[in-house]
């Protein structure tokens, strides 16, 4: 589904890609910059603990969250530059691109790339031979690893959104609910394999972001209605 | 001028490595001729094609667009208009790069996944003499470095040959260079790699019929990438070239020596398109001096044929070709970079005899376009192929390699837009792959192989 977001509403428009493919770098930079701490903090610390171990990858998640919402800030400072270059070199005086659009395609394009990193590899092995879950580990790993990524993408489409929503208005509370939303989000991914305890709440939470991000773009319920009874 | 000269230089490395193994003259295709000498040695010839490269931004327009992010408002007014108008294509341009640079990277790294033939080690170049597989870690990184150091010597004496032959109208000689060394990479590298390809898949193909596939192959591609033909075609048939030399260097090419070659060939690079006497900045000043279009085999031209929507009458073929040309080129400067990003894309190389007059500004704006050196595509692919192929981490670095070198094109191209010269198109997405490589395959591969096994989610 993700992929044809991008197919329909990107593709078209050269500037959202090159948009999309900034985001992506973004989300790559600070996947690289928690991984480094990650790594170190590991390598110096004991490798026999488990419970040490645990408790440090855990530490990692959350950096890692935090890392990302703080490049995505970054981002966002970025393209507010790149907005004022656009307006001063557009013919008519306004910017070919909104920054709302702006805020979408970056989120879809971190969504894009924090999806394709967890489930690439998965993808790569499932081609190949084997059973899942052989080890007593649960069967249903492919299927809950495809809609914890699909929803943790559509998570960081409207994250994006509500984030530079926040950041245009300076709603400083905006932007800690994304915050506190994605570290609950990957804190109840910590709840695997019981997975009820982690698709779940993602789904809840991703409807409740879809809903604030809709009524943040502009829409509204009579605009909802009249979009389903015109196609239908 | 530098995107010119870029091609010939590739060319003429493979030149040299051609006459010593051959008595057979190359045409000045760098690109080719690396892949050309390769098969006749069996090894690879890498410099050439790196030399095709460099880039040139849009001329032109004033460069601010190029990715319309963060583009500095300046330039005085009476250049507004012009930097408004390419703000517009812009976005275009890039966009139109980063299409077959994709394709190039998508079509190596296929291969490498699937067929076995291009990750065995069957044996080294002649221009990397020195083997890797030795015992301690200092001799086989002083290895590679001795391996860098031949290699790169090579190309600069290409360079600086195909140079010399430029300034001096030795014009027969290149084409014959070229044709040569495009002749070899059509038919030779297609023959090995069709027929790895059908080994893999268990295909049997009867000689006739392969004879007839690669005849037909090579010829059309001959025809389009020297003479006339479909621009989609054309460019086609430059991302199949620039993926077989990628997988040929890939293929022979020592893990350490690669890497290194790579980050000397992005110094390289840099030097020889920015130094006032490199001899990629010299080929294309004196292409833009004389007026000339760069040999069209070692160039790649994002040149949109949008002459189609065009009301003004065409006026007949080759004129308004060269008129463009001029036109364009008495405003631009080009970024020379082993890859040439030329924004003067028509020229004679688009098979469009029917470019209108540009007198409509935005004919040209329209008809503008990027050029990117081949040695460029051929080197990107090159390093996403060696990440796909020796990295662990599989899938993941390959992305991660694929997304670096793409924004460093962006930058590249958006420095283009800004100096509105001939710039390297290597050095930048270069080192972005480069970072990123290493420190995906050590950093975050252990971190997201540990998150996967525990199914967490960041």
């Amino acid at each position: 589904p993700a992929f044809g977001l991008f197919l329909f509403t990107i593709a078209r428009d050269p500037l959202r890609i090159i948009i999309l493919i900034a985001g992506a770098f973004f989300w790559l930079v600070s996947l690289l910059l928690s991984s480094l701490i990650w790594f170190i903090a590991v390598k110096v610390s004991d490798p026999q603990d488990e419970r040490l171990q645990k408790g440090l990858l855990i530490f990692g998640v959350m950096f890692s969250v935090l890392l990302q919402e703080a490049f995505r800030f970054l981002y966002y400072k970025l393209l507010r530059k790149a907005i004022e270059g656009l307006v001063a070199l557009s013919e008519d005086g306004c910017s070919p691109i909104s920054i709302q659009q702006m805020a979408y395609v970056a989120g879809v394009g971190f969504g894009l790339m924090s999806g394709a990193f967890s489930m690439i590899n998965l993808l790569a092995d499932a081609l190949g031979p084997g059973t899942v879950g052989i080890h007593g580990d649960s069967q249903l790993y492919f299927l809950t690893s495809a809609f914890m990524t699909m929803v943790l993408i559509f998570l960081h489409t409207f994250w994006g959104i509500l984030f530079f929503h926040g950041c245009e208005h300076r709603r400083w509370w905006e932007i800690a609910a994304v915050v506190v939303m994605h570290l609950t989000v990957s804190g109840s991914s910590f709840c695997n394999p019981l997975y009820v305890g982690s698709l779940v709440p993602s789904y809840m939470l991703m409807a409740a972001a879809a809903a604030w991000a809709y009524l943040l773009s502009g829409g509204s319920a009579q605009n909802l209605r009249r979009f389903l009874l015109c196609k239908f | 001028m530098i995107t010119f000269m870029n091609n010939s230089d590739s060319e003429e490395e493979p030149c040299n490595e051609r006459t010593s193994l051959m008595s057979a003259e190359s045409p000045p295709v760098p690109s080719y001729q690396d892949g050309l000498q390769a098969s006749e040695a069996g090894e690879v010839q890498a410099h050439r094609k790196r030399r095709a490269g460099s880039s040139r931004g849009p001329n032109n327009i004033a460069g601010g667009e190029m990715s319309g992010s963060g583009v500095p408002v300046r330039e005085s007014a009476p250049e507004n208009e012009e930097e408004e108008l390419t703000l517009k294509y812009g976005a275009k341009h890039v966009i139109m790069l980063f299409v077959p640079v994709t394709l190039c990277m998508i079509v190596v790294v296929a291969t490498i996944k699937s067929v076995r033939f291009y990750t065995e080690k069957n044996g080294q170049l002649i221009y990397t003499p020195f083997s890797e597989d030795t015992p301690s870690v200092g001799q086989r990184l002083l290895n590679s470095v001795l391996n860098t150091i031949i290699m790169i010597s090579v190309i600069i004496v290409m360079t600086v040959f195909l140079v010399l032959l430029y300034k001096y109208r030795c014009y027969k000689f290149i084409h014959g260079w070229l044709i040569l060394s495009s002749l070899m990479l059509l038919f030779l590298f297609t023959y090995i790699y069709l027929g790895e390809v059908l080994k893999t898949y268990n295909v049997a193909m009867d000689y006739p019929t392969l004879f007839l596939v690669i005849w037909n192959f090579g010829a059309v591609g001959m025809i389009c990438i020297h003479w006339k033909g479909p621009l989609q075609l054309q460019q086609a048939y430059l991302i199949m070239i620039s993926a077989l030399m990628a997988l040929v260097f890939i293929k022979y090419l020592p893990e350490w020596s690669a890497w290194v070659i790579l980050g000397a060939i992005s110094i390289y690079d840099l030097m020889a398109v920015l130094c006032p006497k490199g001899p990629l900045r010299m080929l294309v000043e004196t292409a833009q001096e004389r007026n000339e279009p760069i040999f069209p085999a070692l160039i790649y031209s994002s040149a949109m044929m949008w002459t189609v929507g065009m009301a003004k009458p065409d006026t007949a073929g080759r004129g308004p070709s060269q008129q463009t040309w001029d036109t364009a080129e008495d405003g631009r400067e080009h970024h020379r970079s082993p890859s040439h990003a030329h924004s003067q894309m028509s020229e004679t190389r688009s098979p469009v005899p029917t470019r209108p007059v540009t007198s409509l500004e935005e004919l040209e704006e329209e008809e503008r376009g990027v050029k990117l050196g081949l040695g460029d595509f051929i080197f990107y692919s090159v390093l996403v192929g060696k990440a796909a192929a020796t990295a662990s981490g599989d899938w993941n670095t390959t992305l991660a390699c694929f997304v670096a070198i793409l924004i460093g094109l962006c930058l590249t191209l958006l420095l283009l837009a800004v100096f509105k010269k001939a710039l390297p198109a290597l050095p930048i997405s270069i080192t972005f792959g480069l970072i990123f490589y290493f420190s995906t395959d050590n950093l975050v591969r252990p971190f997201m192989d540990t998150l996967a096994s525990h199914q967490l989610y960041i």
